[in-house]
């Protein structure tokens, strides 16, 4: 995917046109378009002056010809992979400049898992740097002990590893707007990603405090200087609620919760909170400012929805998608995530004619329950005009709506929870919009 | 070997395959160690300041809308506006009356269905690059100040912990619990 943005090998080749991102893609734009110029006058230069007198490795790029850069302890991305990154917003840029979001370059990724430099961030008061060595999680209220547990501590418990996406409920408002924002795929999805989380199963730490009868619910809270809390009913956690501590194999990054994060597969992304350093069992729900004011779904007869936990069935297409623009007629992949937050993805259609018809695309396995699912259909494009959409269903035979179905059913202020389908139109001359249909 | 012992062997096979291939298959865990110690009070006096809709855990104080318009003034304003106008943070009055309309302002006073969260947030998350700093009557005086601003309480109406949770929001029944919706 990422090579095929390269100009001069085919496919798809980005283009200009994403406002958030346009400063920092014109110098990355800059930086390869040098790169990639350079290469060929090189190439140009040395082709004609190539004599028998010369080595056998005349011609062969500087890299092939001498040893390559030192072993180092933590390994980054290759610098022509400059341009792959988070697209990054903040409210406040002088006050708290970490209190805002980044969103997650799918368009630029492929295949079902997140790297962690790139997961989605969503910060109420900033990233806390904390001092694992201090940091407690507190489980308390009505059990019958309550408890402290150090991350140290809980690294001698025994662990699951599970492979779930997290999304903000927030993603994908910027399509709510009233006109269609011409921003890439990342921009307007990516506050989305998919991590393989390893921790603690929390029913396990819920059973060694002893939970009184009268808990419901329980009040998970931050240690970031914003306290982020959220109401859990006490169901959920002791389903499938994990206390991660690893993602992607490593520790997971401050960004993420360093050192623990609560993990509610499938749930919304506010919920999984970050940095935590409390679980207070209640016997109703707190109603906190993040579960009132914010994170509610206010729906066209002014009533509004609250604690519309898990999230959608939703899917877009990646590939093509803003940004790329079309290398003439021919075979491409589309590509593109699936996702719901009650189960396993069962299928994802496509359509290339505004919907008249549809496909059924490829899932690419293992298709895993509250996990990203990659899908591909190939697609031979004749060079007209045409309109791409997908549309996910899980197991649960949930399907994702249009976005006139979705619309409808809220108010024209409400935000949160859009899982509408995506609709990109592929014009003539190879350029890719987002539309609204 | 018979035809059926092999044709029987590779329907084995494929099963099996089949088994992998759907789920990773664990033992569910249902023991941990048991290494967790006990919380002392002042660890969970530390962190417990939730504030539950029924007024449970408001901290002893007081404050009025007059006190609260000092506190606004040198702590809030800079955020949230001359009187709660907003920008560049949320408005924090005004919307009363328009959530059925297209154009559906929510603010503490249009919106909010407890008068606790805001008192909770505020003392736990306000000022953004200061929390925790406000004192107890502080955050009480600029809760009332809130309030007032959006016409629900009077000026010189106490709040304190047995009066705050009396307080009825405009858009107390404005919500529709989907908490056992899956």
């Amino acid at each position: 995917m990422k090579k095929s943005l390269t100009k001069g090998e085919g496919g798809l080749r980005p283009a200009r046109g994403d406002a958030l991102v346009e400063r920092s893609d014109r110098r990355s734009f800059l930086t390869r378009s040098a790169a990639v110029t350079a290469g060929l006058v090189a190439g140009a230069a040395t082709a004609p002056v190539v004599r028998a007198a010369e080595t056998a490795a005349t011609g062969l790029p500087a890299w092939s010809k001498a040893p390559g850069a030192p072993l180092r302890a933590y390994g980054m991305p290759s610098k022509f992979e400059e341009p792959v990154k988070r697209v990054v917003t903040s409210g406040y840029p002088t006050v708290s400049p970490g209190t805002g979001s980044s969103l997650t370059p799918l368009q630029l990724l492929e295949g079902t898992i997140t790297p962690n430099g790139l997961h989605f961030e969503r910060h109420h008061s900033g990233v806390p740097d904390i001092d694992p060595t201090q940091h407690r999680l507190v489980i308390h209220g009505l059990v019958k002990r309550a408890l402290s547990f150090s991350p140290a501590t809980l690294s001698r418990y025994p662990m699951v590893s599970r492979t779930h996406f997290v999304e903000c409920s927030g993603n994908s408002s910027r399509n709510t707007g009233p006109e269609p924002l011409q921003v890439t795929c990342g921009t307007i999805h990516g506050l989305l990603s998919c991590s393989e989380w390893t921790g603690v199963p929390l029913s396990l730490l819920l059973d060694e405090a002893g939970v009184d009868p009268a808990a419901t619910w329980l009040l998970a809270e931050g240690a970031d200087s914003a306290a982020m809390s959220r109401s859990v009913p006490l169901d959920k956690a002791r389903d499938d609620a994990m206390i991660a501590l690893f993602q992607n194999g490593e520790r997971i990054r401050p960004e993420q919760g360093y050192p623990m994060r609560l993990l509610l597969p499938g749930w919304e992304g506010n919920m999984n909170v970050k940095w935590l350093r409390q679980l207070k069992l209640v016997a109703e729900p707190m109603h906190t400012k993040d579960e009132t004011s914010k994170y509610t779904d206010l729906m066209p007869n002014g009533k509004a929805q609250q604690f519309t936990f898990p999230l959608g069935v939703k899917s877009t297409i990646t590939r093509p998608s803003f940004g790329m623009t079309m290398q003439g007629p021919g075979l491409y992949e589309i590509s593109g995530v699936a996702w719901s937050g009650s189960g396993r993805v069962a299928r994802v259609e496509v359509s290339t004619d505004s919907g008249a018809t549809w496909s059924d695309a490829r899932l690419q396995g293992p298709v895993l329950s509250k996990s990203v699912t990659r899908f591909r259909l190939p697609w031979e494009w004749n060079g007209a005009a045409a309109t791409l959409q997908s549309r996910a269903t899980d197991e649960k035979g949930n399907v994702q709506p249009t976005r006139q179905t979705w619309t409808a059913a809220y108010s024209a202020a409400h935000r949160y929870h859009n899982n509408a389908i995506q609709t990109w139109s592929v014009k003539a001359d190879g350029s890719i919009a987002n539309v609204y249909l | 070997m018979s035809i059926s012992r092999i044709a029987l062997s590779t329907a084995f096979a494929a099963v099996m395959l089949a088994a992998c291939a759907t789920e990773r298959i664990e033992p569910p865990i249902s023991k941990g160690p048991g290494l967790g110690q006990p919380a002392t009070a002042a660890e969970i006096a530390l962190l417990d300041i939730g504030i539950a809709p029924s007024g449970a855990g408001l901290p002893p104080g007081s404050g009025d809308a007059r006190a609260g318009a000092k506190v606004y003034a040198a702590k809030c304003q800079s955020c949230h506006g001359d009187k709660g106008a907003g920008k560049p943070a949320d408005a924090l009055v005004g919307g009363t009356g328009t959530l059925a309309s297209s154009n559906a302002v929510r603010t503490v006073g249009s919106y909010w269905p407890y008068a606790t969260t805001l008192f909770d947030y505020t003392r736990r998350a306000m000022p953004l690059t200061a929390p925790r700093s406000l004192s107890n009557d502080e955050v009480y005086a600029v809760t009332a100040y809130v309030l007032h601003l959006n016409g629900i309480i009077s000026e010189d109406h106490t709040l304190n912990a047995q009066t705050l949770p009396a307080v009825k929001m405009p858009n107390r029944d404005g919500f529709v619990d989907y908490s056992k919706v899956r």
